[in-house]
């Protein structure tokens, strides 16, 4: 029953490209995009309990060393040609783990507030390698002309092809997180967030834990940073604004943090609500009011999140 | 044949020495109980030998290797688990699936196969789920394997965390005052599981307060009192004990005892 539900909804948003126009879907990739991001986070924030604030960094290195591995680049001590843009987006993946294996060790040594301040202080660092280090990232100049992903002999200029490939990545991602989650690596996560020295007292051990949960949720916000450069196909420090890791939060908590279908509803609502605004037609600044007033009322109203809103709902009425 | 021996083990607080020098060893398949006032050390001593906290001296041999500065789930790998004074279960998830954490260790899954969704997976979480609700059933706890452990009324956590515990599959358990804040007829209901505990080949080390339990349960008795040890022996020994007495009772026991007016 939840399985067919779930083909239904994933053939039906498979079907959006043969009647939306190109605006809703470009709505709709930069959603995906941003869902697979809140996905990735979800993990980390969710299962394993820690919040990491500066989750956009392992974004931006995605983005950034894909662009990098399909234009290519030449600094002082290494020079790189281009190559084929599906090698470069699995760098950005590769990169990115990379990444979050550095941060999950360090993890281990500080937690809580201090693994909050960490995580937004790498984030930070990053940007301003990304703006500083014009030789390799061009700095504010940006890295433009980024190649689309070529597939075959497909390359995926038009928005349909992006969509399909940002759902893929998207149900894939969801299906990795949901494998973890029933699993022993997800229960260890889940047991580290409720009970530390109980899970610990039964063999759990701390470090390995936090640093596969890392790698997991920073490889597949890289696979989402990777998405987004070779589709917007422009990539510059502001991928690192530390205002890409509050949506990506805020995406986790209202859509209900721990649970396998709140980033995906938090994502499509807090997504598409901005554009939803604007197409309103009211004023810039009013749109902001109103998607901030909705956040406070849904936080307010459903601190755990929508989905267990629902589920609860759900379990009463049955 | 001694599976833990602890020899001169010391914890010092800054200027204060919790535990002066403790030696004692457990045998393998006794009950061995660690009583004392409050504050005696009794827990520091737990925290210590199952690698919550670090001695300051001394060496912990469990199955004659040295554990002392090894990790909490390294020891716990051993076959050296332990549950805590003050009700811990993980309280947002069921019973069944409180069990299926506590199956950790034994648990083979690799990362990569359980991203991949081997059918490898699949069968381990089966027999993990089987061995999970055989364990609940042994704790009595079948009926309530799909509610919250949180929600679980006091004693059934207490009886949860113990159920946790040997989920790992100990050869040691320590328990630090499991019956403590149960009622008398949940005390006596403990002491047979404990009994059962015992004829699976566990080894327990006890802390307790309750001397009823203490007494009715126990090989051996060592007896605690500002971190060190003052009397050990059989319970018989330990009740007719007068350095224990005045432990617990202070000096002036004899006044209260003696104090009736000679005619």
């Amino acid at each position: 029953m939840k399985s067919l539900v779930t083909v239904l909804g994933v053939a039906a948003l498979a079907s959006v490209p043969l009647w939306a126009d190109a605006y809703l879907l470009h709505v709709l990739v930069v959603t995906g995009i941003f869902m697979v991001a809140a996905i990735s986070l979800n993990l980390l924030l969710g299962y394993a309990g820690q919040l990491s604030l500066g989750h956009v960094a392992f974004f931006g290195i995605g983005a950034y060393a894909s662009a990098l591995v399909s234009l290519g680049f030449d600094i002082s001590f290494f020079t790189l040609k281009p190559k084929p843009v599906w090698m470069a987006m699995l760098a950005g993946i590769a990169a990115a783990g990379l990444c979050g294996w550095f941060i999950g060790r360090l993890s281990f040594k500080v937690r809580g507030a201090y693994f909050v301040i960490v995580s937004i202080s790498f984030a930070e660092v990053v940007r301003l390698v990304a703006v500083n280090w014009v030789e390799l990232t061009q700095g504010p100049m940006a890295l433009n002309n980024i190649p689309p992903l070529t597939l075959g002999s497909l390359t995926l200029w038009k928005k349909p092809e992006n969509y399909w490939l940002v759902l893929a990545v998207a149900v894939v991602s969801f299906i990795l997180v949901k494998r973890l989650v029933g699993s022993k690596a997800g229960r260890a996560m889940i047991a580290l967030r409720e009970n530390e020295p109980l899970a610990a007292s039964v063999g759990v051990d701390v470090t390995r834990t936090l640093v596969l949960a890392t790698i997991v949720s920073a490889a597949m916000a890289g696979a989402a940073g990777a998405l987004y450069a070779h589709y917007v196909r422009i990539v510059d420090p502001d991928v690192f604004l530390f205002i890409y890791t509050v949506t990506m939060v805020i995406m986790v908590v209202t859509g209900g943090k721990g649970t396998l279908a709140g980033p995906v509803v938090g994502g499509l609502i807090f997504g598409l609500l901005p554009e939803g605004l604007r197409a309103l037609a009211i004023k810039p600044e009013t749109q902001w009011i109103v998607y901030g007033v909705l956040m406070v009322l849904v936080v307010y109203f459903l601190p755990a999140g929508i989905v267990p809103a629902l589920k609860r709902r759900v379990r009463w009425i049955s | 044949m001694d599976l833990l021996t602890v020899r001169g083990l010391s914890v010092r607080f800054g200027g204060l020495l919790a535990i002066e020098s403790l030696s004692l060893e457990v045998r393998e398949g006794e009950v061995l109980s660690l009583i004392g006032p409050n504050g005696a050390g009794k827990t520091t001593a737990f925290n210590a030998i199952s690698g919550y906290l670090r001695p300051s001296g001394g060496e912990v041999l469990f199955k004659d290797s040295n554990i002392v500065g090894r990790s909490t789930n390294d020891i716990a790998a051993l076959g050296l688990v332990r549950t805590f004074q003050k009700t811990s279960v993980f309280p947002s998830r069921s019973a069944l699936e409180n069990i299926l954490i506590g199956l950790h260790l034994r648990s083979k899954q690799s990362a990569l196969a359980i991203l991949l969704g081997l059918p490898s997976v699949a069968r381990d979480e089966r027999m993990l789920l089987a061995e999970a609700e055989r364990i609940l059933s042994f704790i009595n706890l079948q009926n309530k394997k799909d509610e919250l452990a949180g929600a679980l009324p006091y004693g059934e956590q207490r009886l949860l965390e113990v159920a946790i515990a040997l989920a790992a599959k100990p050869k040691l358990l320590l328990l630090d005052e499991p019956v403590s804040g149960m009622n008398p007829s949940e005390t006596a209901s403990f002491m047979a599981k404990l009994a059962e505990i015992r004829a699976l080949g566990i080894t327990i080390l006890l802390v307790e307060h309750d001397m009823k339990m203490v007494m009715g349960v126990s090989d051996r008795v060592v007896c605690l009192s500002q971190g060190r040890i003052i009397a050990s022996g059989t319970p018989a020994d330990i009740q007719r004990n007068p350095d224990v007495i005045r432990a617990y009772l202070g000096e002036r026991h004899k006044r209260a005892e003696g104090a009736r007016p000679r005619a």
